[in-house]
């Protein structure tokens, strides 16, 4: 019997980058993953590893250089990018909310295909996030856990099968920390979204992985359950 | 005083000129030695610009007498190598030249044409050609204003332009807020002119009337109208710009392009 497709899957995912200078530069090699409905893949490795250059290619920001990547089966070349991106939201490592009200921020996603949610739906959302009560407060005057959260829900609103995020508690406070990473696996759980979720704190990826990816150099290093890739 | 020393017209206006020009560079050098980057390029811009005005004044000479279409050529090089003035602001823009070009002949280009036919400019070289350079001039600073300021504006945001497209926006209205930010900005100075005509400033082309024995108030009138046609032109080629520049910074992939300069 055939395999069913995956949620999310790559196959020997690449990107090369023309240096001015250096000339052309590996930025990601042969990258592998597979991933079905609700599993959590954390990706790990120091700095310059490749897990944001990856983290762009799964939400089509940049574009690889060879390699395939399969949303439920389907070619990421065959989808619309604006249409494939709302099926794939993305937390990045800062908020970046945009200047206006907090139900503005919440509302932009789904505006973008002509869907306006109603002040309940916000509100549903904002509740979700532990912001009950935020719609109308100025974006400009959140801090970064609270902005952190809004981004999280502005995510949220389009419904998306695959959530990535990008190493979203790394500029927050120890305890604003504690709270998102809680808020997310609470969300990934509850929503049996599947998740990428790029970290650089092995206790984290503990906590909310089902499979690690562990890169260097652009390459994969290891690729299995965390206990598996931690404790080797 | 120079009026003493030099007798001849042309080497009175040479005195001048020059005069004015040691005056620019002093400043221009005191500027740079506060880490201006701009004093490096005042005495080169003078030389040019001396270069310039003075061929155009012979080569005036020689046209005025010309046609009434003898000032479409010149009128289509002066854009043309605005165009070229424009791309060396923007070297990080793909497609600079062919977009300011299009955007002028849109902006100035339409406008004179259309004060011609209805012969608000009076349609000979006379006319044409110096209100027609005064709008397109006025373009050219509009238009690299533009430009300059909205890709500053989009290497100072690429992380709220890149969340837009993650939430999936098109690339147009991820760039929309930075779009009308710079268009209001570029229109800036055509709208103080237009604001404080006749309060802060007496504009050179109705000096020049009144001095060549028109009557003042059909002068003022003059000066209102070519403000008028830089500030409309000047609007169109930014309309323009705002349709053109988005696909230009974006991928066929509505992926955000590096601007490095």
């Amino acid at each position: 019997m055939p395999q069913p497709p995956a949620v999310l899957e790559a196959i020997a995912l690449s990107r090369t980058v023309e240096d001015v200078r250096e000339g052309p530069k590996s930025l990601l090699r042969n990258i592998d993953f597979r991933l079905e409905q609700g599993q959590v893949l954390a990706v790990i490795g120091p700095s310059g590893a490749g897990k944001s250059t990856l983290l762009r290619l799964l939400n089509r920001l940049d574009e690889p250089t060879s390699g395939q990547l399969l949303l439920q089966g389907k070619d990421f070349r065959e989808i619309e990018p604006a249409q494939l991106r709302r099926r794939i939201g993305m937390v990045m490592q800062r908020a970046y909310l945009f200047p206006g009200t907090v139900a503005f921020n919440i509302r932009y996603g789904p505006a973008q295909h002509g869907v306006s949610l109603e002040h309940d739906q916000v509100e549903a959302l904002l509740e979700h996030v532990g912001m009950s009560g935020y719609a109308e407060r100025d974006t400009a005057t959140l801090s970064g856990g609270e902005a952190q959260r809004i981004s999280i829900a502005r995510a949220l609103a389009n419904h998306p099968e695959v959530l990535l995020l990008d190493e979203p508690t790394s500029a927050l406070d120890d305890t604003s920390k504690a709270g998102v990473e809680r808020l997310l696996a609470m969300i990934v759980r509850e929503r049996e979204t599947t998740c990428v979720w790029v970290t650089h704190e092995l206790a984290q990826t503990r906590r909310v992985a089902d499979l690690v990816l562990s890169m260097r150099d652009g390459h994969a290093v290891a690729l299995g359950p965390p206990a598996q890739v931690l404790d080797a | 005083m120079l009026k003493f020393l030099f007798h001849t017209q042309v080497s009175l206006g040479l005195a001048q000129a020059a005069v004015v020009a040691l005056v620019t560079i002093i400043v221009a050098q005191l500027a740079a030695r506060r880490g201006a980057l701009i004093g490096r390029e005042v005495p080169f811009a003078l030389l040019r610009g001396l270069l310039q005005i003075l061929a155009v004044g012979a080569l005036l000479a020689l046209l005025l007498r010309g046609p009434w279409w003898t000032s479409i050529p010149m009128l289509a090089a002066m854009i043309l190598a605005a165009g070229t003035i424009i791309r060396q602001r923007v070297p990080e823009l793909p497609g600079a030249y062919s977009i300011s070009l299009l955007c002028m002949c849109a902006g100035a280009g339409g406008v004179i044409a259309f004060m011609a036919i209805l012969g608000i400019v009076e349609p000979k070289v006379t006319m044409l050609i110096p209100v027609g350079s005064m709008v397109i001039a006025n373009n050219m600073n509009i238009q690299a204003l533009f430009l300059n300021r909205f890709l500053g504006e989009v290497r100072a945001h690429r992380g709220e332009i890149e969340s837009a497209l993650a939430l999936g926006a098109k690339p147009g209205s991820a760039v929309a807020p930075y779009l009308r930010a710079s268009f209001d900005a570029s229109l800036i100075p055509a709208a103080n002119n237009v604001r404080s005509l006749g309060i802060v400033w007496i504009p050179g082309i109705m000096a020049g009337m009144v001095l060549s024995g028109s009557s003042p108030v059909y002068a003022a009138l003059y000066q209102f109208v070519v403000l008028g046609m830089i500030f409309t032109a000047g609007a169109i080629s930014c309309i323009v710009a705002t349709q053109l520049v988005p696909r230009r910074i974006f991928t066929p992939h509505q992926q955000l392009r590096a601007l490095t300069r």
